[in-house]
C-alpha cells in the first residue's frame, strides 16, 4: 500500500491506512499460574481468521532469554513483531557480556512500555500478553493489555480466560501447588474454555518455567465429555430458552 | 466503503478510590487495592500509592497505564531534581510539578485522578487534590476516584473547616489526632465498599509524620 507520508506522520487521512483498526488472525485465551517451583502457562494452538479456524499449529508461548516465558493472545502478526523486538532486547543484553541477564520483571516492564507507547500513537499492538518466569528463586507472573494496563498476580488469564478461568483459579489456587496439581488446575480451566469459548480448539500446550529453565509440552488434547443429558436436549424444561 | 472508525478506546477505567487527610504534624494517604475493568476484577492486590519523595506520597485512581506512566515520569523528574539541587523535593514543589505534568498532556490527558499528601518544609501536613488535566488546590482533606462521590460528603461533614475567605484566617488542617484520622479513613472506605462496586478487597494506608513513612493494611469487602 503506497503512501507518500513519512512513516511516523500522524497527520492526514493517508496516514490512517498505516494504523491498526482491527485484528485479523487471532489467538484466544492464555492462562497461567504460579506453582511451587515456578510458573505454569497454557494456551491452545489455534489461529482464527474471524470465524474460520485458519491455523492449527500456532505456538502462542515462547521463551524469552534465560528466565522468562511469554504467552500472547490477540493478533498473531503483532505477537511475531513483539518477539522480534524482544530478540533485539535479549541480544543487546547478551552483548554486554557482564554475567547479568534480564529477568521476567524487566521483560514485563519493557513490554508494558512498548504496548503503552504504541497506544499513545493510536497504533496499538493488538495483544494481551502474559509474562512469567523465575530468577534467583523469585517467581514472577504478570500481564499487559493492548492499551498498557499491567499488573502481576499469582494467576492471570487473557480474554475469555478472565471470565471463565480466573474464578476457578480464585477458588482453587493456593501457595506451593505441586507440578501435578498445577497442571490439573490449568487443564480444568482449559477444559471449561474449550466447552464455552467458540474460538478455542482442542489442541494445547502447557509450558513450565523454573529456575532450571523452560520446557514446553508437545501438543495434546483434553478429554471431553459430551454425553451430559443437558447437552443432549438443551431446551428440555426451558421452552424457548438457551 | 466509508472510513472505518476506531473500535478501540485508548482509555479504560480501572476504578478504585483514594483519600488523603492532613494533620498538624502528619498526613494520612489511603487507597483501596482493587483493580477492575468493566464488571471484572483484574486483581485484588494492586497498590495505587506511590512514594514520590521522602515526605511526599501520591495516590491515584483512574486508568492504570496512565497512572503508572505518570508515576514513572515524576519519579524520573525527582531524580533529576536531586542531582541538580542536592536535596529532596518538598511536597508543595512536587505539587506544582504534578500540575504542570498533567497540563502538558491537556489535549490527550493522563486519565489519572490524584491526591498528593505529605509534609511541607515546616513539617505540617498538606494535601493537594487534582483533576485529570492539572488544576489543583491545597486542601485539608480530599478524595478522588470511583468512590469519591460517596466519601467526600462524609469527609466534609466530619472535617470541614470554615471558609478560607473568612477572617481571621483558619487552619486548613484537621484538628484530629493521627490515630483518629486513620480510624476515620478506615470507616470511610468500609462505607464506600458497601455501595461502590469498584472499591473493596483491601485498604492500604500510608502515614507520613516526623518519624518517617508508615504503612498498614485493612481488609475490605471482596464482593
Amino acid at each position: 500500500m503506497a503512501s507518500k507520508q513519512p512513516e511516523n506522520s500522524l497527520l492526514g487521512p493517508e496516514a490512517d491506512s498505516q494504523r491498526t483498526l482491527y485484528p485479523y488472525v487471532t489467538g484466544t485465551s492464555v492462562v497461567a499460574l504460579k506453582y511451587k517451583d515456578g510458573i505454569l502457562m497454557a494456551a491452545d494452538m489455534g489461529g482464527s481468521y474471524g470465524s474460520t479456524l485458519r491455523y492449527k499449529s500456532v505456538e502462542r508461548m515462547k521463551p524469552i532469554g534465560k528466565h522468562s516465558l511469554l504467552g500472547a493472545s490477540g493478533e498473531i502478526s503483532d505477537f511475531q513483531e513483539i518477539l522480534h523486538y524482544l530478540d533485539e532486547l535479549i541480544l543487546y543484553d547478551n552483548m554486554w557480556d557482564d554475567g547479568n541477564s534480564l529477568g521476567p520483571k524487566e521483560v514485563h516492564n519493557y513490554l508494558t512500555r512498548v504496548m503503552y507507547n504504541r497506544r499513545n500513537k493510536f497504533n496499538p499492538l493488538w495483544n494481551s500478553l502474559v509474562l512469567g518466569g523465575v530468577k534467583n528463586g523469585q517467581k514472577y507472573l504478570g500481564t499487559v493489555s493492548m492499551i498498557g494496563v499491567n499488573f502481576e498476580d499469582n494467576h492471570v488469564a487473557t480474554g475469555f480466560g478472565n471470565h471463565l478461568a480466573r474464578p476457578i483459579l480464585r477458588q482453587e489456587w493456593h501457595e506451593n501447588l505441586s507440578f501435578e496439581d498445577g497442571v490439573r488446575l490449568l487443564e480444568k480451566c482449559m477444559r471449561v474454555l474449550l466447552y464455552r469459548d467458540r474460538s478455542a480448539i482442542n489442541k494445547l500446550q502447557i509450558a513450565k518455567i523454573t529456575e532450571e529453565g523452560m520446557t514446553i509440552s508437545q501438543p495434546y488434547s483434553l478429554k471431553t465429555y459430551w454425553e451430559f443429558s443437558a447437552f443432549a436436549n438443551p431446551a428440555q424444561g426451558a421452552v424457548g430458552s438457551w | 466503503m466509508p472510513k472505518q472508525q476506531a473500535n478501540w478506546s485508548p482509555y479504560d477505567n480501572n476504578g478504585g478510590s483514594c483519600v488523603a487527610v492532613a494533620g498538624a504534624d502528619y498526613c494520612v494517604i489511603a487507597a483501596d487495592t482493587r483493580m477492575s475493568t468493566g464488571y471484572n476484577i483484574l486483581t485484588r492486590d494492586y497498590s495505587k500509592i506511590c512514594k514520590l519523595a521522602d515526605k511526599c506520597v501520591m495516590a491515584s485512581s483512574g486508568f492504570q497505564a496512565d497512572v503508572k506512566a505518570l508515576q514513572k515520569h515524576l519519579a524520573a523528574r525527582h531524580l533529576i531534581y536531586q542531582h541538580q539541587h542536592n536535596k529532596q523535593m518538598s511536597c508543595p514543589a512536587m505539587a506544582q510539578l504534578l500540575s504542570n505534568t498533567l497540563y502538558y498532556k491537556r489535549f490527550f490527558p493522563y486519565y489519572s485522578f490524584n491526591v498528593l499528601g505529605g509534609l511541607d518544609n515546616e513539617g505540617k501536613g498538606c494535601v493537594f487534590t487534582y483533576d485529570a488535566v492539572g488544576s489543583y488546590e491545597k486542601v485539608g482533606y480530599s478524595s478522588q476516584g470511583s468512590g469519591s462521590t460517596l466519601i467526600m460528603p462524609f469527609l466534609d461533614n466530619q472535617l470541614k473547616s470554615p471558609s478560607p475567605l473568612l477572617l481571621p484566617v483558619q487552619d486548613a488542617v484537621t484538628p484530629l489526632a493521627e490515630a483518629e484520622a486513620v480510624d476515620l479513613v478506615k470507616t470511610v472506605f468500609a462505607s464506600a465498599s458497601e455501595r461502590d462496586i469498584y472499591t473493596g478487597d483491601k485498604l492500604e494506608i500510608v502515614v507520613i509524620n516526623a518519624d518517617g513513612i508508615g504503612r498498614e493494611y485493612m481488609d475490605l469487602r471482596k464482593d
